[in-house]
């Protein structure tokens, strides 16, 4: 088991509900992005004397903006609906990781400076002065929100607490308080391409390397193909595809699907990257400026298609925000859903027959799946609500016989937070991850003792990252968790592979 | 006294309708730049729609989160309605048949609206995350209603009130033509309770009536990939 410095929660065989311990995550804050990063984004170095003013004037202008943002501070009635909902507050007991009181940290100040009630009565509507011990509080507890949306769905008003905690962080970074996680990540898409600052060079012999650790398994060349002109589809993967595990088996995975489905396909070195980081500091702008490497990279390639990687919150920007963002798409292909998820196009090919696949190969494995909050709750797949569900399950049980799925309120629309999305996979909140990852643990450990599950499978780069991660600190190992495309890989039978020969010849060995 | 109420209740209408005709401007006017329903989410008009009147006539997203919460809410929120409807013999003259046949239900529904208020009150004390939640107005509004429940309720089942003379009130007020309202202290208490509640109802957290509509969570069909959406001030970007 990994060691840790702080209390690893003990998982319960049913879940509770725990007692509120104000505080109890007070400590924990993110390093803070230095000036230049901060400028890079287009944002203020860093405090100013006037901070409170500037503040108060940036979130006036999100008030008239984000309609999300305007209703939601209004709205709230207080019902508690959503207090034993987060991740973050099952795991930590601190009570402003309730959703509610995470939003009434914005809550307070909105209705003190653009309320009647708290511009008059500020006690008795819990208005209060932007004080910095407020605004530590803000920077405090808005990354300690992984914007999962988990309590959107069971506010009866559908109030998202991530719109919130984007706004705040927007906020935040306009007055020159920016998380040096997300805004250096970002400035490196911009200089280099990709969230891990990998130049085209170092992808080329990355992808060279894959091709020949394919070719040495198959004996079959499968080409991992970098900006090649004119290709039918562009593929845009998260970075972590490239050489994290498990990530890389996924990344195997799509290549050996677009090979057998007879594709001509590519990636592209100037939009190395599906991640789109500037959802997480709720910067439009930011968010915008990346989606467009998307459209550029498409363009200068000539291509048909787009289809994006395994990944959760890139999902979410690609499906629900890359028309609005870098849109029109009326020079591709309109026979196809613009962007297509990797599991769309993999269903496609096993329906068609495309894909010769020997189940037995995933034998030595008992598959769950984790739902990944932004594709669940923020996407969709395939034409029907709920596909997002369905279709990666689908693929899941046509390449392995042993699957079954955890807890109902854990899984689908009411899916628990791996722990480190929304800008938080970062070492300085290894607390946090590892205690918000409690719920998803509880969950996985029921169906480890009740069905003998062996393997979890994840259709996100953060996700799967943070897995591998903080699932030692529960007693579970990091190979544990899989790439969806990954139990593909595996299954997959290429044509002309040398496997079948070599069976032959072992059986004649053994004879 | 009675010139008192009068004066109160133009007010109150007055300051209700205009507060809420503004916030529904407000709420219309600001710009939803990005799809954010939470999906599973309808994929057409149509289908938006019954996801609302689900929200709004079952309270759906409350259900799934806390059956007991949902209870509470249900036997305040639907209690009201009927108490309202039952009130509507004050407004309309002759009374339709609709409203006499509900009366027997409007005057039960007040023990479900107080039972629900207390319910949904008694949790701000028992359950610490919900005590943790809650300000002094939390608190005040729920006096407030029970205050306004349990007054109303007293003229009904307690101390008759004149049934008759109110109407002549009520009646006058809508006409412009103005008869004093009868003498009693309890429906002096209700009427103003009632005016200090619509008074408060636009620039409160009573707002959540209005806020459901407008809430892109719930109110966007799931198109993205379909339909090209930008707003204005997202325009100047893409020059």
């Amino acid at each position: 088991m990994a060691k840790a410095n702080f209390e690893v929660p003990e998982l319960k065989e049913y879940p509770e509900v725990p007692k509120i311990e104000p505080g109890s995550m007070a400590h924990l804050e993110t390093f803070k992005a230095k000036p230049e990063f901060q400028e890079a984004l287009g944002f203020q170095g860093e405090l100013q004397e006037n901070w409170q003013e500037q503040a108060i004037e940036a979130m006036g202008d999100m008030l008239t903006k984000y309609r999300s943002l305007k209703v939601y501070m209004d709205s709230c009635v207080k019902c508690g609906a959503c207090t034993d909902k987060c991740h973050y507050y099952l795991g930590t007991k601190d009570p402003k990781n309730m959703p509610v009181a995470r939003q009434d940290l914005m809550r307070k100040v909105y209705r003190r400076y653009f309320t009647f009630g708290g511009k008059f009565f500020p006690k008795l509507v819990g208005a209060t002065d932007f004080t910095q011990e407020v605004l530590d509080d803000w920077y405090n507890y808005y990354h300690q929100c992984s914007q999962c949306r988990r309590c959107s769905v069971f506010c009866p008003y559908g109030i998202d607490t991530a719109e919130i905690s984007m706004a705040a962080r927007e906020i935040m970074d306009r007055i020159g308080l920016g998380d040096k996680y997300s805004n250096e990540i970002i400035g490196k898409v911009y200089r280099i391409g990709n969230n891990l600052g990998l130049p085209g060079p170092a992808l080329e012999d990355t992808l060279e390397g894959l091709e020949e650790d394919v070719f040495d398994e198959t004996g079959v060349e499968v080409k991992y193909p970098l900006d090649v002109k004119g290709a039918d589809i562009l593929l845009v993967t998260p970075s972590a595809d490239f050489f994290a595990e498990p990530h890389v088996d996924g990344l195997i995975g799509y290549g050996k699907v677009f090979h057998e489905a007879g594709v001509s396909w590519t990636m592209s070195s100037h939009a190395s990257e599906a991640a789109n980081f500037g959802m997480f500091i709720g910067s439009y702008e930011n968010m915008r400026k990346i989606s467009q490497r998307i459209r550029k990279a498409a363009l200068d390639l000539g291509v048909k298609r787009i289809i994006f990687g395994e990944c959760g919150h890139a999902w979410r920007v690609a499906y629900a925000f890359l028309n609005t963002l870098a849109g029109p798409w009326d020079f591709l292909d309109p026979d196809y859903p613009v962007p297509q998820h990797i599991l769309e196009f993999t269903l496609g090919e096993i329906e068609k027959g495309t894909l010769n696949i020997d189940k037995s190969l995933n034998d030595d494995m008992v598959l769950t799946f984790h739902d990944s909050c932004n594709v669940a709750r923020a996407t969709r797949m395939g034409d029907k609500p709920g596909g997002q569900f369905e279709i990666p399950r689908t693929v899941i049980k046509a390449v392995c016989n042993n699957y079954v799925d955890m807890p109902e309120d854990t899984i689908r629309e009411a899916t628990f937070c791996c722990g480190g999305g929304g800008g938080l996979l970062t070492d300085d909140l290894m607390e946090l991850r590892v205690k918000g990852a409690k719920p998803r643990m509880e969950a996985l450990k029921s169906v480890t003792e009740e069905y003998g599950v062996t393997h979890m499978a994840a259709i996100c780069a953060i996700c799967k990252s943070q897995f591998t991660k903080v699932i030692p600190y529960y007693g579970f190992d990091m190979d544990q968790i899989v790439s969806v495309h990954q139990l593909v890989s595996n299954a997959l039978i290429l044509t002309g592979q040398n496997g079948e020969d070599e069976d032959d010849e072992s059986e004649e060995d053994a004879a | 006294m009675s010139l008192a109420i009068t004066v109160l209740f133009y007010l109150a209408t007055v300051i209700l309708i205009a507060g809420l005709a503004y916030r529904i401007w407000v709420y219309a006017k600001v710009p939803a730049p990005l799809r954010i329903a939470t999906t599973p989410a309808p994929v057409t008009k149509g289908g938006v729609v019954l996801r609302m009147f689900r929200e709004v006539a079952f309270f759906e997203s409350l259900f799934k989160s806390n059956k007991l919460l949902w209870l509470l809410g249900v036997l305040f929120h639907f209690g009201l309605l009927l108490v309202l409807i039952r009130h509507l013999r004050y407004f309309i003259n002759p009374v339709p048949t609709v409203i006499e046949l509900m009366q027997p239900f409007g005057k039960y529904a007040a023990f479900a609206m107080i039972i629900g208020l207390m319910g949904l009150w008694a949790r701000r004390f028992v359950i610490d995350r919900v005590r943790y939640i809650s300000s002094p107005s939390d608190h005040l509004i729920l006096a407030l209603l029970v205050l306004i429940g349990i007054s109303g309720a007293s003229m009904t089942f307690v101390s008759h009130t004149d049934i008759v003379g109110l109407k002549n009130f009520t009646m006058g007020l809508l006409t412009f033509d103005w008869k004093p309202l009868p003498s009693d202290p309890l429906l002096a208490i209700h009427l103003f309770l009632v005016s200090v509640l619509m008074i408060i109802f636009p620039y409160s957290k009573l707002l959540h009536g209005v806020g459901v509509f407008f809430s892109p969570t719930r109110n966007q069909v799931d198109n993205p990939r379909e339909k090209r959406h930008i707003v204005e001030w997202a325009r100047k970007f893409e020059e």
